[in-house]
């Protein structure tokens, strides 16, 4: 149990082991413990950036929806417009027709009704004519009264 | 196991506290003579403790060499763990730029808790062992040897004095000495009466750093020696020694781990005041 020359052993070894530890220990443990606290930092930081720019990109994404919505109603509205403006015109068109062909066969009628009435009135004369001839057939002379009859067909 | 071999219950004990012992004489180097040799050296206690040493030495170097930042093994991470509360506690305690200070407190904190725990191997396995090798003696925990707590208090004392030297300087050390606990100007002692109480302090102070490497040395020493000494005796007691031997064992733990932590704490807190000025 007495002190003896194990004390300076001890003290040799004691110096040999903290220079190692002190070498090429705590250095490199140290140091790699230092760059993993810089590698959570910057990965911590490049996190936060990340969801910022995310969240700006959302924002640019709600602004170019929106403008595309108001572009699709201006389109949409145009649309309308257009259709509606080209339903007026065949409208429009259609109603002209319509009015052509009505005045067209007013005409056609007119023209029928005129000449029926022409042909009638010739047929009404001649009858008129045979009827007076039966009657006056001695007495008339249907030459001499031939402007007389004529007067009277003119006046039916 | 008690009485093997013949031996009386004193005898045995006695075996178990004796170191094997190596020294030179003038018959050239003999084992087991050298009671009172200051040249002798304590082959078990010295080898076990460099073994440990290297142990340790290995282990982190190892680790350290393959550290990864992404990708730590288990070892690694235990590993860090040990050296974060060794960082931690140092940069509690000490505040300068020392880089000694760190290394020096995880050598100790490992080097003293693995040749602590050489105390909880069963007391007879390893002396029996090297029973068998021819080794007439053989002491296993070199913590109980103060040849090696003394050489590690004495280590730490002498960067004490080497770090209060360099920092402050031969004045400033002296005056710490000298001036305080009792400054004379502060007390309005006369100029003539200056040497009395700077004597005074002198004394006190150097009682008081002196106190540092022997209580160190002695706290370590006296705890694992009592530790040892019971196990012996329980030993001692033949069968009926398993529940006892593990209830102690369950309470050595706690002092193996506690008392290479006040080493490692003290060696920090004394070369911080080492750096401090007063």
């Amino acid at each position: 149990m007495d002190l003896n020359a194990t004390f300076f052993g001890q003290t040799i070894a004691m110096i040999v082991f903290v220079w190692f530890c002190m070498k090429f220990v705590w250095p490199p443990i140290v140091g790699m413990i230092e760059e993993r606290q810089t590698k959570i930092a910057d990965g911590l930081a490049a996190a936060e950036k990340g969801s910022r720019s995310l969240e700006e990109a959302q924002v640019k994404i709600d602004g170019m929806v929106a403008e595309a919505r108001e572009q699709a109603r201006q389109i949409l509205d145009q649309a309308n417009q257009r259709g509606n403006a080209l339903v007026d015109e065949a409208r429009g068109t259609a109603n002209q027709e319509r009015e052509r062909i009505l005045a067209s066969a007013k005409a056609e009628v007119d023209q029928e009704v005129n000449r029926a009435r022409d042909e009638l009135r010739g047929q009404v004369a001649a009858i008129a004519v045979a009827g007076a001839e039966k009657i006056l057939s001695r007495e008339i002379d249907s030459s001499a009264h031939q402007d007389l009859l004529d007067r009277l067909a003119a006046e039916i | 196991m008690a009485s093997e071999g013949g031996k009386t219950t004193s005898e045995y004990i006695q075996h178990h506290l004796q170191n094997l012992q190596v020294c030179p004489t003038d018959e050239g180097w003999v084992w087991n003579q050298c009671a009172g040799n200051p040249l002798g050296i304590n082959v078990d206690t010295m080898g076990w403790s460099v073994v440990l040493g290297l142990v340790f030495c290995t282990l982190f170097w190892r680790v350290a060499k393959n550290a990864s930042v992404d990708k730590p093994s288990k070892t690694q991470a235990a590993i860090e763990l040990l050296v974060e509360l060794v960082d931690s506690s140092v940069r509690d305690t000490f505040h300068g730029k020392n880089k000694l200070i760190a290394p020096l407190a995880l050598t100790i904190l490992i080097w003293v808790f693995f040749m602590n725990v050489m105390d909880l191997i069963p007391v007879d396995w390893l002396p029996e062992l090297f029973h068998l090798a021819g080794a007439e003696y053989f002491k296993v925990v070199p913590s109980t040897d103060p040849n090696i707590t003394f050489g590690l208090s004495v280590s730490v004392f002498i960067l004490i004095l080497f770090f209060s030297l360099k920092v402050k300087g031969i004045g400033g050390f002296m005056g710490e000495l000298t001036m305080q606990p009792l400054n004379p100007k502060d007390l309005g002692v006369p100029k003539l009466l200056w040497p009395l109480v700077m004597a005074f302090n002198f004394v006190l102070e150097t009682v008081a750093l002196l106190a540092k490497p022997l209580s160190l040395s002695l706290r370590l020493f006296g705890n694992l020696y009592a530790g040892e000494l019971l196990f012996i005796l329980i030993a001692l007691i033949g069968w009926y020694q398993l529940p006892l031997h593990f209830g102690w064992a369950v309470f050595h733990l706690l002092v193996v781990t506690l008392q290479a932590y006040i080493f490692m704490m003290l060696t920090i807190v004394y070369l911080s005041q080492a750096h401090e000025h007063h």
